[in-house]
């Protein structure tokens, strides 16, 4: 075991390093960047699904919050881009800490209900505030400079900055996990009274989780607005929430992997069927039915079962 | 773990699905495509959609014997009012696909977006679908033109007129984001201006909100004369249903509404409402020419002005390009509008016109009233003219719009 | 009238109070189906707005493809989108129970998708117009305000659907049976009730109540896919406040948020999308299992 990789682990995580690396060769860089970013968003959900057992059903409150904060930070502040994509993710952290000490107190499906309406509070409350640019979003968000010198105007640029990025937060997440912090929030997911017992404070241990997995979350959404200059509404709405939960579920809940592979899914999708109108929409749908019936593990899951490792 | 044959064959098809690089072009003739970028999935669908594309197509169907060494080739694609997805499509289409010209974009938000990437990537962008008077004013572009209509004309027209007519009272319903605040502080200005008053206004959240009555309720009691409606598409048929249902007595007055609109609503409900337009198709032989051309391929969604300025536009634009040549059009999308503005605009759907130094389309602005059903003698006879406005009336004067590289 | 209480005028109030009740209406209607599927079936029906349209939408096809108007409609359908509901609960949704409730979420999320995207696709988004049957045209003068009287009967047809709901799962035997099979199921299967059946049975009585709400909704809004979407989470928050298995909590809730979202759209307008979220926010802290509900 390699910093908590398994072999099979280790070995896929060299692979997604060499795709990572070698694709922007072949394909489209600011696309390659739009998956990385939803698969650290993804990531960053999966965290709280498949390791807490929490499924935050408004998840995108925080992703989006993290894109209009870091998109205000770099056009009006002037911040730079490291710390534009911080002030992204802090942004998350705070509102998942609000909305986290609201909904921890119930569970299960309660608990998705409750953080489902919160994030529509947070989608009506960017539909009023000035600075969101309501229907417009924050427009013209500018390639800030990393470190305040390194220019990153150039998008092979900015996809080595992005790819570091959803380095740094892939591998977060999984330290998170396989810490003593981590085996916790497993004793809890598998039985939480068990864990209270025990003596673990245990909505402590979930609270700290949560707010954990909407840093990220933020995080995500800040370098997503510095790369695409915008920051809009459809970043906090309900259906974005629904998709990081498809992303995962397809991918595969509760595997390191399984988001990243979910994201390039879902993305590559949606490039291939958005000229057919609602027919993405409709294949989002036949693929939860679809996941949930038959490919509960998801696709990772799934493969990960066939050759008997943990992906 | 071992890499099986099948793992690798199975990564390499995998790979090859992902969006490619730019490929080469392999063509003798450079070839100039037009990105036709809409909503065609959501509530404009019908306002654009489809027919945006067939009417871009016939511009350039139109226009192939006329290509002085070039071909033109129309693609299209499914904004769905995400700024963001706009915006990245409209990157996509100039980095990789070779797209020279992207048309329609209706939603102001996905206009204003597109707009700042083609600027960025020095290609054009004729707008024909979206509203915000803004597109040709404080976020104007060299880059941009802004085919048929904004947000300050419909006020002129629909206001101005209006209030003409003796509506010199006012209670706004409102959408409440940039273009609904848009269409109403234009039009309180103008209303203001003919010496007419506001009584109130309610801001309602949008998307979202389908139950108009309470804010029609509140009209009726405000005293004003004329409901300004200051939203579209669907939002607009709701509130003029509601308000019949109501037994509204206010004169209404649709401030964006296109006959896709009044197709929806039909004539029952929609009869006696005034709105403004560029172009009808029964307005003249031009405009029923060109009609009897496209309405065969889209049988079910005659065309309104935004489609209308999808074709003109596209003509309008492949005329630029004979006149500077190929090769200094392909160089540079700001050279292709410059000789759009320099040029003057003739076409079936809007007559002569111009384009303006800040890229606002100059053509007339009709208001129509809406016929009531035995007014109509088939589908889509919906429209009897008002009134006209000549171009130098029709749209805000230069100096006026804020636009930072007008020297007034 | 213009008298005023507080500075605010009564009469305008009054209206909007009158208008939020039709609102309120569609909540109840809906939260009510949702509950009495919650509380059998333990799943969060995410299909139910999707359904909801369906309801609308199969209306408007009877009325233009089939020339079947309003009123038989307002029976038939029910019962035909109940049934359909009754085909998913059988083909997909009975699958899950042994599973994480979760998962009912999401595959009811996944339908709710399909449904939509489907109607969309081939009916576009602008709304199909759905006329208000000539029986229940005009409208009476109120004093304060004009009453359509299609509104009027929203609201009656809907209180006297809900209380009759209320009243056959609290009063009569089979109310009972269902009630106890939501306690226990081994137990009452083993009294010789096929509970699953019973439960086939809920699921499609639920999707029923939506289709009805559907049918009603119809002429008041315009038939559009998303009105299954933008409806939904609101009817979650109602369900969530009034207390996620009462069936009396979601119809007095429904009707009482309608009332509450109703004079917000005249005291406050731009917070009337907000505030039954503020609510459920408020009542989460205050009494976490909802206002009628049990304690978890």
């Amino acid at each position: 075991m390699l910093m908590g990789f398994s072999r099979a682990q280790a070995a896929a995580l060299v692979v997604m390093l060499a795709i990572i690396v070698l694709a922007p060769m072949v394909a489209y860089p600011v696309f390659l960047m739009k998956v990385l970013c939803f698969a650290l968003f993804a990531c960053a959900f999966n965290l709280l699904i498949g390791y807490v057992g929490l499924l935050s059903f408004g998840h995108a409150a925080y992703f989006g919050m993290g894109c209009y904060l870091s998109a205000h930070a770099a056009k009006v502040w002037g911040f730079s881009a490291e710390l534009s994509i911080l002030v992204g993710g802090f942004t998350g952290a705070a509102l998942g800490l609000v909305f986290g000490l609201i909904a921890i107190r119930r569970q299960g499906i309660y608990f998705s209900m409750i953080t489902l309406a919160l994030s529509q509070m947070a989608y009506f409350f960017c539909t009023q505030v000035a600075f969101t640019g309501g229907e417009d979003g924050i427009q013209q968000v500018p390639r800030a400079p990393l470190l305040g010198f390194i220019s990153m105007q150039d998008d092979m640029a900015i996809y080595w900055l992005v790819a570091g990025v959803f380095l740094i937060g892939f591998l977060l997440v999984h330290r998170i996990v396989h810490s003593p912090f981590g085996q916790v929030l497993k004793a809890i997911r598998e039985n939480e009274p068990r864990a209270i017992s025990l003596g673990y404070r245990v909505d402590d241990y979930k609270l700290i989780a949560f707010v954990l997995s909407c840093f990220i979350a933020g995080i995500a959404g800040g370098t997503k607005a510095l790369v695409f200059g915008i920051a809009t509404l459809s970043d906090v709405t309900w259906q974005a929430s629904g998709e990081v939960v498809l992303t995962t579920l397809l991918g595969g809940l509760g595997t390191i992997f399984g988001p990243v592979v979910g994201a390039v899914i879902v993305n590559t999708l949606e490039f291939y069927l958005s000229p057919f109108g609602s027919w993405v929409t409709v294949t989002q749908g036949v693929i939860f039915v679809a996941c949930v019936m038959l490919f509960r593990r998801g696709l990772v899951g799934e493969i990960g079962a066939k050759l008997k490792v943990a992906l | 773990m071992k890499i099986s044959r099948r793992g690798l064959l199975g990564t390499a098809a995998a790979v090859s699905t992902l969006p490619m690089a730019s490929a080469r072009a392999q063509s003798k003739l450079p070839v100039f495509k037009i990105g036709v970028l809409n909503d065609q999935s959501g509530p404009y669908r019908d306002t654009g959609g489809v027919t945006s594309v067939i009417c871009t197509q016939q511009a350039v169907d139109e226009f192939a014997s006329q290509m002085k060494g070039y071909n033109v080739q129309v693609v299209a694609a499914d904004h769905q009012n995400k700024p963001d997805l706009g915006a990245s499509i409209a990157r996509q289409w100039f980095d990789q696909d070779g797209v020279d010209m992207i048309t329609d974009v209706p939603n102001s938000g996905v206009a204003l977006a597109v707009s700042a990437v083609a600027k960025e990537k020095n290609k054009v962008h004729v707008n024909s679908g979206a509203a915000s008077s803004d597109i040709t004013g404080l976020q104007c572009s060299p880059n941009t033109v802004h085919w048929t209509y904004d947000t300050w004309m419909l006020a002129q027209s629909t206001g101005g007129a209006t209030v003409k007519a003796g509506g010199d009272s006012w209670y706004f319903i409102t959408a409440d984001y940039a273009f609904g605040h848009k269409l109403e502080s234009d039009t309180t200005a103008l209303v203001k201006a003919a010496h007419g008053k506001v009584t109130g206004s309610s801001s309602y959240p949008f998307p979202g909100t389908t139950d108009f009555s309470s804010f029609l309720v509140q009209a009726q009691s405000s005293g004003a004369k004329v409901l300004g409606l200051a939203n579209a598409g669907g939002d607009t048929i709701n509130s003029i249903k509601q308000a019949k249902e109501f037994g509204l007595t206010m004169n209404i007055a649709a401030l964006l509404m296109f006959i896709t609109d009044v197709n929806a609503l039909g004539l029952d409900v929609a009869g006696g409402l005034h709105l403004t337009e560029s172009f009808y198709w029964d307005l003249n032989e031009g405009t029923r020419a060109f009609t009897n051309r496209v309405k065969a391929k889209t049988p079910d969604n005659w065309p309104n002005m935004a489609h209308a300025g999808c074709y003109a536009g596209s003509l309008h634009f492949m005329k630029a390009i004979n006149h500077i040549g190929p090769v200094a059009a392909k160089a540079s999308g700001r050279a292709i509008v410059d000789a759009m503005k320099a040029l003057p605009t003739e076409d079936d759907c809007f007559g002569k016109g111009s384009v303006r130094a800040d890229g606002r389309g100059m053509f007339k602005s009709y208001l129509f009233e809406v016929k009531k059903p035995s007014e109509s003698k088939m589908k889509w006879d919906y429209y009897k003219i008002v009134q006209t406005t000549p171009p130098e009336q029709a749209w805000r004067p230069l100096n006026e719009g804020g636009c930072p590289f007008i020297k007034a | 009238m213009m008298t005023t209480v507080l500075g605010y005028n009564i009469g305008p109030m009054l209206a909007q109070g009158v208008l939020g009740l039709i609102n309120g209406a569609f909540y109840a209607l809906l939260s009510l189906g949702l509950a009495v599927i919650f509380g059998l079936l333990n799943i969060i029906n995410f299909a139910h707005g999707a359904l909801y349209m369906i309801g609308a939408f199969v209306a408007w096809a009877f009325l233009n493809y089939l020339g079947i108007g309003y009123w038989p409609a307002l029976v038939i359908v029910p019962i035909l989108v109940g049934g359909f509901g009754m085909l998913l609960e059988r083909v997909f949704i009975s699958k899950l129970y042994k599973l994480d409730h979760l998962y009912g979420l999401l595959l009811t999320f996944g339908l709710a998708l399909i449904f939509e995207g489907l109607v969309r696709n081939y009916y576009g988004s602008s709304g199909m117009p759905f006329a208000v049957p000539e029986s229940l045209r005009g409208a009476t003068r109120l004093g304060f305000m004009i009453m359509p009287t299609y509104r009027a009967w929203v609201v009656v047809a809907s209180f006297v659907v809900c209380i009759s709901t209320w009243l056959i799962i609290e009063k009569t035997p089979i109310g009972a049976t269902l009630r106890a099979a939501t306690e226990n199921p081994a137990m009452v299967q083993a009294f010789g009730v096929n509970v699953p059946r019973l439960v086939t049975l809920t699921y499609g009585a639920g999707v029923a109540l939506a289709a009805f709400a559907g049918v009603m909704a119809a002429p008041v809004y315009s038939v559009n896919p998303s009105m299954g979407s933008n409806v939904i989470i609101v009817v979650f928050a109602v369900v969530v406040i009034g207390g996620m298995g009462s069936i009396l909590g979601s119809i007095l809730t429904g009707f009482g948020l309608g009332l509450v979202e109703g004079f917000t759209k005249y005291l406050y307008p731009q917070g009337s999308g907000v505030v039954i979220f503020v609510l459920m926010v408020i009542v989460l802290l205050l009494r976490p299992s909802g206002l009628f509900g049990k304690a978890a």
